[in-house]
């Protein structure tokens, strides 16, 4: 077997949906064993969000679920019984990490708590992935992608000013908040490497947003610098052109502007308008007549372009742009395919799919998909006789409705 | 235990911009020792600020973001005082090299050669103009770890593309899965969460390094294009068209399976967002508006109604939000379970309860701008509390500490560095 980054470490992952299984994937994929705990019969929430094949809900086929849970085993473990979480504190003695995204108080309500597991092992790095964070007024607050970005990110800026904020994408603020709590695990787990004792890690995904570079850092700064708030509205101020344009079929995205105005001119062609000396300066730039002027000679041009076209004369001339793809353009990129930024996984259900691949590339020590993501319980069987249940003990915790 | 778990790893940190910077200060927060590499005669542009010494009219009509220094004066150092670098430069030391001449290459060396991780952000171009690369970084210290994070590939086709987040959020697709639903994607208005994307998992890449280096001894080279780390992010919306086929449109604010939106609340420009994913959650939500008559329409009677009437039920909740305080909106529907919160300004964030109880703003101060409060890390470890140590970095604030006792250059040679403009706290006047 192939030496991977997190070889031997083994992480216990009582996370669900999107943020917490994003971190435990990441640490997976580069070699770690993570023990999936689900709930008997009902599983990750994510198994029930797809997108599905054909639209055809299936606990075992939901897109999200397979693609954050790769490299995972399944263990189903009922945690309102005691016999569960004699399970769950039996493999923290041998585990590493332990990871959840309970409501705050749930693991000490199990006898789960940090202070509950630290005596089993002293070496244990405990996770807590919450929405706010395990103290404060909002610890026991609900939280959407939308709700997050719009109280812990900047989406009071981002948008229109006569329309409402904007959200991003579907996912992105969740996403953000499952890689930052990677760091976080990752930081503790190098620190009980060295000297051998754990810590309980307290991530808040509000944080993680207010904290993010994605504009937050700096727009409550600036407010602290200046009284001023970051308004809404499309960024314009460092000169033109900005922004994203229509062009022959479909948009396309550059910046030009004060820093990039000659070779703003030389991608046009050098129009002989656009060589007098007046359009070079910071002033020029923020002139809206010279603006309205600039226009009439670019958008008849950019309109003739298609994206491809646009992509590649402005790359010519060192200007900062892409075009604006939807999926099929971007399962057809040649360079994604070469590049393998998507990658090919079979899963006994749900069939084949592409699903997107290795976040980087480690010289030494693989990213790799193994297994499929487990179907719920799949492991069951394997990690409680690994601890030394007996198949008597499987039937009879199987009746309790406890596995 | 009382040492910050990568206390004695030493970082050489060339990042630039955004995303390369951001996993220096999640790696610094977590005590490694980030030495910024910088230059008197080059400046990395929308690094520290968009120019060295913008002109007053682009410091006055850049957005707050950008161009709000404190204030909105530049100062002699205006590089020392832009919101867009000092938002991450915490806990971070810096140094000046001129890279383009041999004493500075040697100067470079003589760093990696006691150094642990290497990172940067930049083109390929400057990368290769300075011929800084792994392979010769490994042969000066063997288990180096270089971390490098070009904008789609360090091979191929794109390879030299230059983009910032937003343009590869939209080589990726993320340009027409968001934006409001019903406009044209040309009034899409930025977004950075490239950079957010890639700087976080640059950090957790070079732990994971650091462990696999603990455990054999072996430093290694990590590519980690910004386009391919966000790739993750866009999973639904891109299996979505693997999985059926179809091509994903932006849903504005909506959900594809909640009732969800962005609601006027009281107030100039405030507002609240709600998501109501379900059947039991809708009765929590009506029961905290009080069981309005209208709620009993049948149109709105199960979710998958309510969902086909989403245009009208959004009236409905507006009538309500529009004669409530967003944060009081956001308490009476939290207390009945109902998931919901204020889309913050800076103000709000700045002086939200919760963040206030946490500590996540606390006082940090630099000579060139005085004490303010900035943003400490995104997460609480038990047994090493973090901290801001100290303010942002200015420029060749640690020419001192990284000369003299890192290097254990003399007097003598230190005032010839200074003499030959490796050494400098100021950029040459020649720089805009």
């Amino acid at each position: 077997m192939t030496d991977k980054a997190l070889s031997g470490i083994t992480i216990l992952d009582l996370t669900q949906g999107i943020s917490g299984p994003y971190t435990t994937k990441l640490l997976a994929d580069y070699g770690a064993t993570v023990i999936k705990i689900e709930k008997p019969g009902v599983g990750d929430m994510a198994r029930r969000i797809g997108p599905f094949p054909n639209d055809s809900p299936h606990l075992e086929t939901s897109g999200m679920h397979l693609f954050l849970n790769t490299n995972k085993k399944s263990l189903t473990v009922n945690l309102q019984t005691n016999a569960g979480v004699k399970i769950i504190r039996e493999l923290v003695a041998t585990a590493d990490v332990l990871v959840e995204s309970y409501k705050p108080g749930t693991m000490d309500k199990f006898g789960l708590g940090y202070s509950d597991l630290k005596s089993i092992n002293s070496k244990l790095s405990y996770i807590s992935i919450s929405n706010f964070g395990q103290t404060g007024p909002y610890k026991d607050y609900g939280l959407s992608e939308i709700v997050l970005y719009a109280m812990g990110g900047e989406m009071y800026s981002t948008g229109l000013e006569d329309e409402s904020p904007l959200m991003l994408g579907p996912d992105m603020s969740l996403f953000q908040g499952g890689a930052v709590a990677a760091v976080a695990s990752l930081g503790a787990i190098y620190g009980a490497e060295l000297d051998g004792i754990g810590q309980h890690v307290d991530v808040s995904l509000m944080e993680c947003l207010a904290g993010s570079i994605d504009r937050r850092m700096a727009t409550a700064l600036a407010y602290e610098y200046t009284g001023e708030i970051t308004e809404r509205k499309a960024l314009s101020t460092v000169g033109y052109p900005l922004g994203v344009y229509p062009c022959a079929d479909g948009y396309f995205e550059l910046v030009g502007g004060v820093l990039r105005w000659n070779q703003v001119v030389q991608m046009l062609g050098s129009p002989p308008e656009l060589l007098d000396p007046k359009w070079s300066t910071p002033e020029a730039m923020q002139d809206p007549d010279l603006k309205s002027e600039f226009e009439e000679i670019f958008f008849p041009w950019i309109l003739e372009k298609t994206k491809q076209e646009l992509w590649q004369l402005s790359q010519a001339n060192n200007i900062q742009s892409a075009p604006l793809n939807n999926m099929e353009v971007v399962v057809a990129d040649p360079y994604f395919k070469e590049q393998e930024y998507f990658t090919n996984i079979s899963h006994p259900i749900a069939g084949d799919f592409l699903f997107p691949g290795a976040p980087w590339v480690m010289q030494e020590t693989p990213w790799e998909i193994q297994t499929p993501a487990p179907q719920l319980g799949e492991h069951t069987g394997e990690l409680l006789g690994n601890i030394g249940y007996t198949e008597d003990d499987l039937v009879r915790l199987r009746e309790q409705n406890c596995i | 235990m009382s040492k910050l778990p990568l206390q004695g790893i030493r970082i050489l940190d060339m990042t630039v911009v955004w995303a390369g910077p951001y996993a220096a200060t999640l790696l610094a927060d977590l005590g490694a020792e980030v030495i910024r590499i910088e230059s008197i005669q080059t400046l990395a542009p929308t690094t520290r600020g968009i120019m060295a010494r913008p002109p007053e009219i682009l410091v006055q009509n850049l957005p707050p973001f950008i161009g709000g220094y404190p204030n909105r004066d530049g100062g002699e150092r205006p590089w020392n005082r832009s919101p867009q670098f000092n938002s991450h430069g915490r806990n971070k030391l810096s140094m000046t090299v001129d890279l383009r001449t041999p004493k500075g290459k040697d100067i470079f060396n003589r760093l990696v050669a006691v150094s642990d991780i290497f990172i940067d952000n930049n083109v390929a171009e400057t990368m290769e103009k300075l011929s800084i690369g792994y392979e010769s970084m490994k042969s000066i210290k063997a288990d180096i770890i270089a971390i490098r994070m070009p904008a789609y590939g360090d091979s191929g086709e794109y390879k030299r593309y230059r983009a910032f987040g937003v343009h590869m959020a939209n080589a990726l697709g993320h340009g027409l899965v968001r934006g409001y639903q019903d406009m044209d994607p040309s009034t899409n208005s930025g977004e950075f969460v490239v950079d957010a994307a890639a700087g976080a998992q640059a950090a957790a890449a070079a732990m994971m390094a650091l462990i696999y280096r603990k455990r054999s001894g072996k430093g290694q080279l990590i590519e980690l294009p910004s386009a391919r780390a966000t790739f993750a992010y866009l999973s639904r919306s891109f299996l979505e068209h693997t999985m059926t086929g179809r091509i994903p449109a932006s849903l504005g604010n909506r959900d594809a399976i909640a009732i969800q939106g962005c609601y006027p609340c009281k107030g100039d420009d405030r507002w609240i967002a709600i998501t109501i994913s379900n059947d039991s959650e809708w009765t929590q939500f009506i029961s905290a508006l009080g069981n309005p008559d209208w709620a009993k329409a049948s149109e709105f009677h199960d979710h998958l109604s309510r969902r086909q009437h989403h245009d009208a039920l959004d009236e409905k909740i507006s009538s309500w939000t529009q004669a409530q305080d967003h944060r009081d909106a956001m308490q009476i529907l939290q207390s009945f379970g109902v998931t919901a919160g204020p889309v913050m300004d800076a103000r709000d964030i700045l002086s939200d309860p919760h963040l206030q109880e946490r500590g996540f703003y606390v006082d940090a101060t630099t000579p060139d701008t005085g004490t303010y409060r900035y943003p400490t890390a995104p997460f609480k470890l038990s047994g090493t509390p973090l901290a801001i140590r100290r303010g942002p970095v200015m420029l060749g604030q640690d020419n001192d500490y990284v000369y003299r006792e890192v290097l254990g250059v003399s007097d003598e040679e230190f005032d010839t560095l200074v003499e030959e403009g490796h050494i400098g706290t100021e950029y040459v006047s020649g720089i805009k």
